[in-house]
């Protein structure tokens, strides 16, 4: 009777085998890429707004200080968005006939709000505090990246877990003098390695305490060793585990990596 | 199956009295079921699958189904990935004076509790309050708050809130009102003002006294009624005190080493409650000495948070409470010559003579302390023994003054007054400001055929379309407390200034009383709420210091929440005495009679302690919160004592027609170990039928027995089995189980701990255990903390149950309510539940409260098995739980010893109401389904004390993190702080010896440890109780030499 | 090589089976079958044999519970776990049970084919094919259960190791990872397994396969074989290697299942015996379901020659062993508790035997214990028909055991106040009966479309049971 399969099956079949696997990992490869692609996080793709806002012009042409619109930066979690007569404060005199600024006056006009579209939005469950960033020495383009030259708004880092880590879990990398937080061209120093270790301690960041007030001794219930204070290690959430007495202790590192800084 | 339920035997007293025999050492045991092994209770626990019926009932239609079923695939969809959706910013126009967006800020008010204020402070977030506090500054509240306040911010938000003026029904308009209503009033000006009657509850506001006062100068016909139906002291209104300021009291605890609470639960309800509670466990938990603590005796019907606290309770008829008293001034009389017959049995008196002896020997340091539901009478005899302790007086531990409730010396008329004129057509206008007549008005005054009968243009200012409104042309819908200017005192006359914190959700329709009496007044230009309240306060302080800059002590009194001694003067203890002079004569007919008998039962009529009246009937939160001690939910029931029930034949659940005077209402009865025999206890403020979704056809109506005679209990009850049974839904004792083991029972640690003051006094580490002084050894590593190290300690002495907590808990943690059904399958969400045991003789056991909580170990067994690590163990040695990261495969909840953890087994968050938006918690996440959550020792106040503390770039203070629960307590019992700071107030609690861990044992090295329960028993009476059940049941003869002796 | 027996054999083979009693040495494949016979037989009733009217409703009957399943899981979907029973504090009911169930049963298949093979037992040749196939259901329904007990079922995937934005591993800690890996692969091995024993007989089928359709299918699936020296040595190797790596997975799997319990804190499931006891039970209970789907198919399409009265006396012989291990374990817990002197673990005890859910207990020593004792009489063990009703009783008392163990020791923890009971609803049924629906629905379809007996086997058979003959 007739063959039937053509004998060059015998490959097919044969490459089959290591082609499922194959597949498999490629699928998945895939899917993980597209996760982290632009287009998914929306990195780099600017928001159309009511107002064409430029902080290109506002910040980079004429040299706005960060707070004069977003006021609460410093002492709220919220950093504040400008109330219509804030923009209006300038615009009453300059380009007060512009437009492109009819929405800003209609929004005095008939008391009704602007209304912009978010671009840096953070899922509910993530709480995030801009005032203790500020605070301890994180720039605002370290995440919002150069500001001063973009005409629109975009998101500059796709605020993943895993981008916010990299700072939680190595702040020196990346923390600069608090003069220099609100200063939208600083870079960072040939030695910011050094630099920034300096910077953690003076700011006493990624630390369970200030300086000030010396840690007391470690709970007699909890610890089995009466050793003093942990002292950071930049490495990992917990340092070595060290044989003491009854049982090992862990000794926790620091706080900034611990779920609950922001998720609660 | 069968045979094993035969072998077990039927529950008898004595059954059960053998069976804690048998146990030895008194053990602990929680339910009376538990106790016997009831054959109806083993058929209940074995009946097939009660819960598969609901299953199908809550079916869902196919397109439903089909559109969930997308809507939730989408869900699993959207939840996996980040890709943001678009989300508008919406600044402000203008933004408002210092004013920073996502800052909390506290406002102090004030709320009115029956007509007394308690202080407030009320927090809000970005202008929407989402948390109710106690004002630290205010007399009556210390910073604590009870259930109704913490609840109190929910019916603010609920959407069955009334929104609109309703004319017989129909949608109106408020100017639609207005030219209506004018023409009416004209007629009734004309007639200088007869014709218009006005309702109000019990009030204490100045300025809305003052402003009905000008309102009946105007009208001088006009008449004003108050119906409260919770106020207890009904004989305010009119009757026999007529002309005459009702007296209040006002307790100091401090001082008492021994209190006598007759029918009373100071500890539990009542204005001042917060304010003894305070004192009461302040005071145990300070003086650890037989010769300096506190001994609480107390004597009543039905179980309460004071009865469960009291060293000696006595199960007694409402009734009797006069007899006891009159014994009581006998004894301390000691002028034997003109003794009467109490009226009382040979073992109560002799009760009775054994307390009286203790109280005499601490003479001015003791106080009786008597019911509000007692009648005047009563309350006379109770002055009279206070009177003879001599602890009357400012260095006393009681004082007189005359109530600041609005009452008949201000003109005002009782409600039955009202009634008759309805029913004779002699009322042209009726105003009601608030209240629920037709639902909550004594039964045989009949209030709704009175309505229905007259004429009258009835005005019903109410916050809910209620079962008053529906007999009412028109409906205005009423501003909440948080929403309206207003002033308040509390009951020592304090007074505050009740501020809004949120414009009227529901806009300009609401409207407060001041608003519509200025309407009946004919103001041409109706002054604002505001207006009225600061003249009224501007005139207040011109008369008394005329140089005085208002607004700025306006200011201060809006920042401190109390307005500077505004607070009331004393009355002596004889003027007290002549203020309601007791008939000498009248209780001694009074005595033989009154007592209740297996013939003719006794009724008690309570305030619900989580409804109240029904005012709080909708309110989710408080219809899901375990009543101390029964933990019971979503309903009331006929209380009775377990020899009642035995002799009647009655299991828990079983229904009951209860019948008196004519009147007849079908209620479940629940046996209460403590009750008192012959007597049915009922709490008011259930069987709603226009209260709103929650609380619509919830338990049965127990206003329907009362009548105007018998406000707060009556004789003559009867009582009959219907045959039917009601599937209570009760969060602790439904998890109760037969088949309890007693040869385990005797080596297994009890949860609570206790013991006697004297035991502590020999060691008082007696309570603790080996691994209480220090843990064994672990294969878990030990965490070191090198920073904070949180931590709670909790004192059983002074819990008393009162569940305030467990309110403020569920308020600050955004946690849903689930519903009776669930409540039944154990599904309830509460962070923190307060369990409840027993011990001892089932008709008088004493009562453990134990308030459990997630105990947040150093080796928690949950942190191991969590396959995603949603929960894991901090720096700061809390065990936190990420929602966002659980996937839900409950493995914690079964490896946690305490089964603290809650799961959200269906979506039990409503995402769906936008108004409920406005209540959540934006610092706490709002849960979905699938995801295990906890108590987190509100992780969220110690972020945000953090990054205040570290911008300030110092370290937090002790007591600058306090916990919701914490911050409720009035018995401040919750201590929370860092266990690394050995100055910290939670170290002085753990220092204690009184310290313990629960499940200590297991080495999990639990962060909320307790401290044991210890009891200051009356030697004298604790022999006396030992040989009680053999004595004879006889009234005793005054002439009997013997039992002269006795006395 | 390949003779026909004479008649003389034949009669000679016959009166001995007639008298000889079933023992070890009773023939593993009735005697007078030639190579051709057993080839025809067992592929007749995948190619040529009309479908019996049973099999038809057979699969009507699993296909209605299946659905039943399908109905079960929207609504979980839909609803939440909150359908079932599961309370405070007893969070797992049914599905673990289920779970643990399944799991137990998909043990003989690869037990049978591993170990025995690697042990040279002749007499497993003919029942492990479909108890293989059967270890691959049973092992299907289990993971189903892990995957709806969890709250958000959409997040499986983050109990598997994989690069993430959230930087996040699984806690490699907890038992329920172990399971994943575990299940995962015991799942995959067994499959190979299964498939590589497939491919000669996927060849005969597709040579002897009439219609196109069936030549391609089975053609393709047979990967080319031709039956070549070569492929035989290949295949000889695969199998060996694959029944070395199966059998530690064989204990591994159920050892890790137990872990689940046996790591927890609970009284009750916190003890060490739990691994050999688990793996025992699990056993017992694949030899249980194992003859409950023998006795049957022999019944219906006339295997007795190929699994013969020696067969299920073997099987009951091992199911009479772990049944006495398991009883052993049942014995120990009682003795620890005492001899522990741990109040919450003879809370436990007593519990059990006193306690809301006794009837449970009661009837799972009566299935588990007390039943297999008549397995000592060889009458019982040579009449199917009791054989089955103990099979079944087996099962039924396996699945309570766990039951037990999962409810009672939660219903009643160390603190009195939490106490709770746990009731199954419709949905807990519904989802149980279920996956037995998707386990016949595919059982039927395996011995409707594959050969249910590894026909190159019995070839070899046929082979040793001539020779056997021929010597004497």
């Amino acid at each position: 009777m007739a063959q039937i399969f053509h004998p060059n099956t015998n490959a097919i079949s044969r490459a089959s085998i290591f082609g499922a696997l194959f597949a498999v990992v490629i699928a998945g490869w895939l899917l993980d890429s597209f996760n982290r692609s632009d287009y998914w996080t929306e990195v780099g793709v600017p928001r159309a707004q009511p107002v064409p806002f430029s902080h290109a012009h506002h910040v980079g042409d004429i040299g706005l200080d960060c707070r004069y619109c977003h006021a609460s930066v410093e002492t709220s979690a919220f950093a504040g968005m400008p109330a219509t007569e804030v923009c209006l404060g300038c615009h009453s005199q300059l380009f007060n006939k512009a437009a492109i600024l009819e929405p800003v006056r209609a929004s005095l006009r008939e008391q009704k709000p602007l209304q912009w579209n978010r671009v840096h939005h953070l899922k509910e469950f993530a709480y995030f505090n801009h005032s203790i960033h500020v605070a301890k020495g994180v720039g605002c383009s370290t995440c919002h990246g150069p500001v001063n030259e973009m005409p629109l708004m975009w998101k500059q880092n796709s605020l993943s877990m895993q981008w916010c880590l990299q700072c939680h879990r190595h702040p020196e990398n990346y923390v600069r003098p608090k003069e220099a937080v609100f200063d939208m061209d600083w870079q960072p120093p040939a030695d910011q390695a050094e630099q920034g270790r300096r910077l953690v301690e003076l700011y006493h960041i990624a630390k369970l305490e200030p300086a000030g007030a010396a840690p007391q001794e470690p709970r007699k219930s909890a610890s089995a060793s009466k050793a003093a204070a942990a002292k950071s290690s930049p490495d990992d959430y917990f340092e070595e585990e060290q044989q003491t007495g009854a049982a090992p202790v862990v000794k926790f590192r620091d706080p900034l990596t611990n779920c609950s800084v922001c998720h609660r | 199956m069968s045979a094993a339920i035969s072998s077990i035997e039927p529950m008898t007293l004595d059954a059960l009295r053998r069976k804690l025999a048998e146990r030895g050492s008194k053990p602990l045991w929680r339910s009376l079921d538990e106790l016997a092994e009831t054959p109806e209770f083993m058929e209940y626990l074995h009946r097939e699958f009660p819960k598969a019926a609901s299953e199908w009932q809550s079916g869902t239609s196919r397109r439903r189904f089909l559109q969930l079923m997308g809507a939730s695939l989408m869900l699993a969809a959207a939840q996996g990935c980040t890709r943001q959706e678009s989300q508008a910013i919406v600044p402000y126009v203008e933004a408002p004076r210092d004013f920073k967006p996502g800052q909390v800020q506290h406002f102090a008010t004030a709320t009115s509790r029956g007509g007394y204020g308690l202080g407030l402070m009320v927090e809000s977030h970005d202008g929407r309050p989402t948390k109710i506090d106690g004002n630290p500054r205010h007399p009556y509240s210390h910073g604590a708050t009870d259930v109704f306040a913490q609840a109190s911010i929910l019916n603010l938000y609920d959407p069955d809130r009334s929104q609109t003026v309703l004319n017989a029904g129909r949608i109106s308009t408020w100017d639609q009102w207005l030219t209506e209503l004018r023409p009416a009033l004209d007629r009734v000006r004309a007639a200088r003002g007869r014709g218009l009657s006005l309702l109000t509850g019990a009030t204490s506001s100045p300025t809305l006294i003052a402003q009905i006062k000008d309102l009946l100068q105007q009208f001088p016909e006009a008449k004003w009624h108050i119906h409260e139906p919770c106020d207890l002291q009904q004989h305010r209104y009119g009757g026999q005190t007529a002309g005459q300021r009702p007296l209040d009291k006002l307790y100091d605890l401090t001082k008492a080493k021994r209190i006598l609470a007759l029918d009373a639960d100071f500890l539990g309800s009542g204005p001042d409650s917060l304010r003894l509670t305070r004192q009461y466990a302040q005071r145990r938990r300070d003086e650890l000495s037989s010769a300096q603590m506190t001994r609480l005796y107390s004597a009543g019907p039905a179980p309460n948070c004071t009865t469960a606290m009291a060293d000696h309770h006595r199960p007694l008829p409402a009734a009797k409470v006069r007899n006891v008293l009159f014994r009581l001034n006998q004894m301390l009389s000691g002028a034997e010559a003109k003794w009467l017959p109490s009226g009382l049995a040979a073992d109560e008196q002799a009760w009775v003579d054994t307390v009286a002896a203790d109280l005499k020997q601490h003479g001015a340091e003791s106080v009786v302390i008597v019911g509000d539901s007692q009648p005047a009478d009563v309350h006379a005899f109770a002055r009279d023994a206070n009177r003879q302790l001599g602890c009357v007086g400012p260095q006393g531990c009681v004082r007189y003054v005359a109530s600041i409730l609005a009452a008949a010396a201000d003109g005002v008329r009782p409600l039955a007054e009202l009634v008759d004129d309805l029913n004779g057509q002699r009322v042209a206008v009726l105003a009601m400001l608030g209240g629920n007549p037709v639902y909550d008005a004594p039964a045989d005054l009949d209030f709704a055929a009175a309505m229905k009968k007259s004429s009258a243009t009835s005005i019903h200012l109410s916050a809910y379309d209620n079962e008053t409104s529906q007999h009412c042309l028109w409906h205005i819908p009423a501003l909440h407390e948080l929403e309206s200017w207003s002033d308040i005192r509390a009951l020592d006359g304090t007074a505050s200034i009740m501020q809004p914190l949120i414009e009227p959700l529901y806009g300009s329709a609401t409207k407060s009383a001041h608003d519509l009496l200025g309407v009946l007044a004919g103001e041409k230009a109706p002054k604002s709420a505001y207006e009225r309240v600061s003249a009224h306060w501007t005139q207040w302080l011109k008369d008394r210091q005329p140089i005085a800059n208002f607004d700025v002590t306006w200011a201060t009194w809006l920042q401190d929440g109390v307005i500077a001694d505004s607070a009331s003067e004393a009355i002596g203890a004889d003027a007290a005495l002549k203020a309601e002079p007791r008939d000498e004569a009248a209780p001694n007919q009074d005595l033989e009679k009154k007592s209740p008998t297996a013939k003719s039962l006794e009724i008690v009529f309570q305030p619900d302690v989580a409804v109240w009246d029904g005012r709080y009937a909708n309110n989710g939160w408080l219809q899901e919160l375990p009543r101390p001690i029964s933990k019971l939910t979503w309903g009331n029931v006929a209380g009775v004592a377990p020899q009642l029930a035995e002799r009647l034949n009655l299991q828990d659940g079983d229904l009951v027609t209860l019948t008196l005077d004519g009147r007849s209402v079908e209620a479940p009865v629940l046996r209460m170990p403590g009750h008192a025999d012959n007597c049915v206890s009922v709490t008011l403020g259930y069987g709603r039928t226009r209260a709103g979704h929650v609380g619509n056809g919830v338990g049965f109506n127990a206003y329907l027995l009362r009548g105007r005679e018998n406000l707060n209990s009556a004789q003559g009850l009867e009582i009959a089995k219907t045959g039917r049974k009601l599937d209570l839904a009760m969060t602790q004792h439904h998890h109760s189980l037969e088949g309890h083991v007693e040869w385990t029972d005797n080596t297994r640690p009890e949860p609570v701990r206790s013991g006697e003051i004297a035991d502590f006094e020999k060691d008082p580490h007696f309570l603790q255990q080996e691994f209480d002084r220090h843990s064994p050894p672990s294969l878990l590593p030990n965490f070191e903390y090198s920073g904070y190290a949180w931590g709670m300690s909790i004192d059983l002495n002074s819990c008393v149950g009162c569940n305030a907590c467990v309110v403020a808990c569920q308020a600050e943690n955004n946690i849903p309510i689930v519903g009776p059904e669930q409540v039944r399958n154990g599904r309830e969400m509460h962070w923190l539940r307060i369990d409840s045991y027993y011990r001892g003789d089932p008709t008088s056991p004493e009562t453990f409260f134990q308030p459990l909580a997630c105990q947040h170990c150093e080796h928690a067994p949950c942190e191991l098995v969590c396959p995603v690590a949603a929960t894991t163990h901090s720096p700061e040695g809390l065990n936190e739980m990420t929602y966002n990261r659980c996937v839900g495969t409950r493995y914690c909840s079964n490896n946690c010893p305490y089964k603290v953890r809650r799961f959200n087994f269906l979506e039990y968050n409503d995402a769906t109401t936008p108004v409920l938006k406005l209540l959540r918690n934006p610092e706490v996440t709002v849960r979905s389904r699938g995801v295990m959550e906890k108590c987190t020792y509100c992780v969220q106040r110690i972020s945000a004390a953090r990054i205040v503390a570290k911008r300030e770039d110092r370290s937090i203070h002790d007591g600058e993190v306090v916990t919701a629960c914490q911050a409720v307590c009035p018995a401040q019992a919750i201590v929370f702080g860092d266990l690394n700071d050995p100055k910290s107030a939670v170290n002085q609690r753990k220092a204690s010896p009184l310290n313990y861990q629960l499940l200590g044992e297991l080495n999990t090295l639990p962060r909320t440890t307790y401290m044991g329960r210890l009891r200051n028993p009356n030697p004298d009476l604790v022999a006396l109780e030992a040989d009680r059940s053999q004595a004879p049941n006889a009234t005793v003869h005054p002439l009997d030499p013997q039992q002269l002796g006795a006395g | 090589m390949d003779h026909e027996p004479t008649n003389q054999e034949l009669i000679d083979s016959h009166r001995e089976a007639s008298h000889t009693e079933v023992s070890r040495g009773a023939p593993v494949l009735k005697a007078g079958h030639t190579f051709g016979s057993v080839t025809d037989q067992i592929s007749a009733i995948v190619l040529s044999r009309p479908t019996s009217r049973g099999w038809w409703l057979g699969l009507a009957a699993s296909f209605v519970l299946l659905m039943v399943l399908n109905m079960s899981i929207a609504y979980l979907l839909l609803r939440g776990v909150g359908i079932w029973g599961i309370s405070m504090p007893v969070a797992w009911g049914f599905a673990i049970v289920n779970f643990v169930w399944w799991i137990g049963i998909g043990h003989a298949g690869t037990l049978i084919s591993a170990i025995l093979l690697l042990l040279r037992q002749d007499w497993r040749t003919s029942i492990n094919r479909f108890a293989e196939a059967m270890t691959l259901l049973a092992v299907a329904c289990a993971g189903l259960f892990p995957l709806l007990h969890m709250g958000r079922p959409w997040f499986f995937y983050w109990l598997m190791p994989y690069p993430n934005t959230m930087a996040l591993w699984p806690q490699f800690r907890s038992p329920l990872v172990w399971d994943v890996f575990a299940v995962s692969t015991y799942a995959s091995v067994s499959l190979l397994f299964w498939y590589i024993g497939l491919i000669p007989d996927l060849g005969t089928l597709r040579d002897r396969a009439t219609s196109r359709a069936a030549q391609v299918l089975y053609g393709a699936l047979a990967l080319g074989w031709r039956g070549s020296a070569m492929h035989w040595h290949r295949y000889r190797v695969a199998s060996l290697l694959l029944a070395g790596l199966c059998t530690p997975l064989v204990v591994s799997v159920h050892t890790v299942v137990s872990f689940d319990f046996a790591v927890a804190i609970v009284p009750g499931w916190h003890t060490t015996i739990f691994p050999p006891y688990f793996v025992a039970g699990a056993i017992l209970s694949g030899f249980a379901m194992v003859m409950t789907l023998a006795i049957p198919l022999r019944w219906l399409y006339g295997l007795q020659d190929f699994i013969t009265p020696r067969h299920l006396n073997n099987m009951a012989k091992v199911i009479l062993c772990t049944a006495m291990i398991v009883g052993y374990g049942y014995i120990m817990e009682i003795f620890l508790a005492w001899y522990g002197n741990n109040p919450y673990d003879q809370a436990v005890v007593a519990n059990r035997f006193t306690g809301a859910y006794r009837e449970a207990y009661w009837a799972l020593l009566f299935c588990n214990i007390i039943t297999p004792q008549i397995l000592w009489f060889s009458r019982v063990r040579q009449s199917p028909k009791l054989l089955f009703l103990i099979a079944l009783i087996v099962n039924v008392g396996m699945w309570l055991e766990r039951f037990i163990i999962v409810v009672t020791s939660l219903s009643q923890d160390y603190i009195p106040g939490n106490w709770g009971m746990y009731y199954p609803t419709f949905w807990d049924w519904a989802t149980f009966i279920g996956t037995v629906g998707l386990f016949f629905t595919l059982f039927f379809l395996f011995v409707r479309f594959l050969p249910m007996i590894a026909i190159y086997e019995m070839r070899e058979l046929v082979h040793e049971t001539s020779e056997h003959h021929a010597n004497d």
